[in-house]
């Protein structure tokens, strides 16, 4: 969503994905009118229709379409289809879309202090903990987004029991305008809460085993089923995941290291988003043992970038080592402890970190 | 032999569908690999404009009936080949006018399988987003 003018739009993009061919995707338009998404949308899929591979399934996909065809030529194709399709809208489907978007209003905030907030602040340093990683700042003046992490270290990532998904529907109903949502990154988000209650939520999510205050940290790891549930899986993700998060609990470090995402695909489809991670692990077979392979550099943000494969991949007992090596090296590395480790890699290279990883190899 | 499927039933032959295009030019069968640019207007005098789809996964042939009738097509437009039941809705909300399968493939999609969806105006999301008004 963007805004041209004053007016509202999109910008759009094509030919992203993960997966075995993973792309970032090119942008088509810088600026589209937000009332004209749904013909542009419709002459994408009409020109992939029929331009896309039909002769091998794994390639059909817009993302090689736009690869093998270029951008300028979808582009051309798109804009000449969108101008036909433009003219079969005749404004019935701005009418719905207002009647839809009547349910979507945001709640009537209520803009009051928080002393309360304030107050337990001072008192609790774990409260202030969980504030300072899970808690985004809200539009509306008293109001925060709360995370509530389901990455509590050593257990599944993103498992939670019903008992919990219990406390979770009532905070959502009792402190968050009726309204809970679930993120990509595998945890809760309680969208509109008032400041004020923020200690009575926490008190609830601690008592209910929710409290972890590790958002954005190296324990707040994606990772996807792996072979522990998945048919396709080539290698285990869950028992990485934990064994990395126990391990970072123990060092007392995840703090000190800073925004850090880790994510963890158990095959080459990519279900753990590994090329986006800032550190990313491929679990693959090899030769009947499971090899974890780390890409490093990729980034699933505004500047989106894929990572690249630092070298030979490691063994399931070799993992989690490696990764303590290269997190502390970074700490070494990094120019001061606002650097993110994002940062230091983009502004130091591969090199360093490789060495990290491999250090025979010096 | 081949089977015409209309709205109203199955027809073994084109008399018999009441199909009867008022165009007097000639009838033209377009493979499902045809390029929209190679539209001409030629081919939007045609009587019939006959689309083959080689198999049910092909769509093609469903955007190359809208280019046709947002180039102004209005002759017959029929869709030839493998097509299943379930796919009569979209055949006729993207401008097709009838199907037309062998008798092989009626014979297990009897005419009950195509009568379900022959009511394709019912639910059809895409032609209420482009009606002037609600």
């Amino acid at each position: 969503m963007t805004t041209l003018g004053g007016a509202a739009g999109f910008e759009v993009i094509v030919g992203g994905g993960l997966g075995r061919t993973p792309m970032i995707g090119k942008t088509l338009r810088e600026f589209l009118p937000a009332a004209d998404l749904l013909p542009y949308v419709e002459a994408i899929v009409s020109v992939y229709n029929l331009l896309g591979r039909r002769d091998n399934k794994y390639k059909a996909r817009i993302k090689i379409t736009v690869h093998e065809n270029g951008i300028e030529e979808i582009r051309a194709r798109v804009e000449a289809r969108y101008a036909r399709l433009k003219t079969l809208f005749k404004g019935a489907d701005q009418q719905l879309l207002q009647q839809i978007e009547a349910h979507f209003k945001a709640p009537e905030f209520i803009c009051e202090k928080a002393p309360e907030f304030d107050a337990f602040k001072e008192e609790s340093p774990g409260f202030c903990s969980w504030v300072d990683t899970n808690i985004t700042a809200h539009k509306a003046e008293g109001y925060a987004i709360v995370s509530i992490s389901l990455k509590k270290h050593g257990d599944t990532p993103g498992d939670a029991t019903a008992a919990q998904m219990r406390v979770m529907s009532e905070l959502a109903k009792k402190f968050s305008h009726d309204e809970l949502r679930i993120s990509h990154e595998q945890n809760v988000i309680l969208p509109h809460v008032h400041r004020s209650d923020l200690p009575t939520v926490y008190r609830a999510l601690r008592t209910a085993n929710l409290a972890t205050a590790n958002i954005g940290l190296i324990s707040d790891i994606i990772a996807c089923p792996g072979m522990d549930y998945c048919a396709l899986a080539t290698a285990r993700s869950i028992p990485i995941a934990q064994q990395i998060a126990t391990r970072f609990a123990k060092l007392e470090l995840e703090h000190d290291v800073g925004l850090l995402k880790l994510k963890i695909s158990g095959c080459i489809n990519a279900c753990g988003h590994h090329h986006v991670g800032h550190i990313g692990i491929l679990g693959l077979e090899r030769a009947g043992v499971e090899s974890y392979q780390i890409t490093l550099g990729g980034d699933a943000g505004a500047e989106a970038q894929l990572g690249t494969r630092a070298g030979p991949g490691f063994g399931a007992k070799d993992i989690v080592p490696a990764i303590e090596r290269l997190v502390l090296g970074y700490i070494e590395l990094r120019a001061d402890a606002d650097e993110t480790f994002l940062q230091s890699y983009q502004r130091l290279g591969a090199a360093p970190f490789k060495a990290l990883l491999y250090p025979k190899e010096k | 032999m081949s089977i015409i499927i209309t709205d109203s039933g199955f027809f073994s032959n084109y008399q018999d569908a009441k199909v009867s295009p008022n165009h007097p030019g000639p009838s033209v069968d377009l493979k499902s690999d045809f390029d929209p640019k190679d539209i001409t207007q030629e081919l939007l005098q045609a009587r019939c404009i006959r689309i083959e789809l080689p198999s049910f996964a092909d769509g093609r042939a469903f955007t190359l009936a809208i280019l046709l009738r947002s180039h102004g097509y209005t002759g017959h437009l029929r869709a030839v080949g493998y097509i299943l039941a379930d796919q009569y809705t979209m055949v006729r909300r993207s401008g097709f006018d009838d199907v037309e399968i062998s008798e092989e493939l009626a014979i297990r999609q009897p005419k009950k399988q195509w009568q379900d969806r022959a009511d394709w105006r019912r639910h059809d999301y895409q032609g209420r987003l482009r009606e002037q008004t609600l």
